[in-house]
């Protein structure tokens, strides 16, 4: 049997935050018309939550939606979860116009665990995103770019973040979360 | 540096998040067109000094197409519209308007 590993097979640093990788995680792709009331029931039921506005991530424990742009969501589940909950979408958008896909293995998906402060800087440090507290808030969703590659990044409570980006790239987010997070480095600005 | 907000997301972000298409509103000069049309259509852009619509790409975010109103010269970002429109819309006009009186880009003023 093969055995099934993440990017990272749970990699972690520990600096003025920590960075970790979250091993296997479950990710479904889902396209379509938003606005559909079909969709949007097959993606709760697949999601196990409401489906979230513009911008926004729903979650609910191990699971939740993520809003990616007006034709697309992102469904977070656990990982043994994907085949069956992907089969649950594809039965009940038969005949409707959709994608969904298992992206599970495509994808990686970071943890940044810390002061909050500290948490909101090493993502700041990276990405083109104001990451104050009054402009990026638990609940909101941001695809951006981490340095050179493109990433997704939301906060699940307050001194958590996660990150997704490609799987080809694991390695250089990876890098990029543990340099910018490098003991002795701290800028404070956001304290 | 641009400062844009994507009118599909609502996100606004430096202009690195985005990746220029060019220059807004071409109309497609095909098989079938003249040689004049086809030359013009793929080589005879608009390079102004001030006033110009472009179009943009969120690549690093929802990944869709938008419009930009922008001045080349001050680098202001007089609005952004949706792609699915061939002439900016009246608030944009507008918006123009009020910081450059008289402007004119292509048919449009
Ligand atoms: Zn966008």
């Amino acid at each position: 049997m093969s055995n099934t590993v993440s990017a990272l097979n749970g990699a972690s640093a520990s600096g003025y935050v920590q960075v970790h990788e979250m091993g296997l995680q479950g990710m479904i792709t889902l396209r379509g018309d938003l606005s559909a009331k079909k969709l949007v029931d097959a993606a709760k039921t697949a999601g196990g939550t409401n489906v979230p506005g513009r911008g926004h991530i729903a979650l609910s424990g191990a699971h939740g939606i993520a809003w990616m742009s007006p034709d697309e969501l992102l469904i977070l589940t656990p990982y043994d979860e994907v085949d069956a909950r992907l089969e649950g979408i594809t039965s009940k958008l038969a005949g409707t116009h959709h994608l969904a896909v298992n992206v599970s293995d495509a994808r990686a998906m970071f943890a940044v665990s810390g002061d909050d402060a500290l948490v909101r800087e090493t993502l700041a440090k990276l990405c083109p995103v104001d990451m104050s507290a009054a402009a990026f808030a638990p609940g909101q969703f941001r695809r951006t770019r981490m340095a050179q590659v493109p990433a997704a990044i939301w906060l699940p409570e307050t001194g958590e973040a996660r990150v997704i980006c490609f799987r080809s790239v694991a390695q250089y987010v990876f890098d990029l979360l543990k340099g910018a997070s490098l003991a002795g480095s701290e800028v404070g600005y956001f304290r | 540096m641009l400062i844009l907000t994507c009118p599909v997301c609502g996100v606004t972000a430096e202009e690195t998040e985005f990746h220029g298409g060019g220059e807004a509103h071409l109309k497609r000069f095909g098989p079938g067109s003249s040689e004049g049309d086809f030359h013009d259509y793929l080589f005879s852009k608009e390079n102004p000094k001030g006033v110009h619509l472009e179009r943009w790409r969120h690549n690093n975010g929802c990944g869709k197409w938008f419009h930009a109103a922008r001045d080349t010269v001050t680098l202001e970002v007089y609005g952004t519209y949706p792609a699915q429109t061939s002439e900016p819309p009246q608030d944009i006009k507008d918006a123009i308007s009020a910081k450059r009186p008289g402007w004119t880009w292509r048919d449009f003023s």
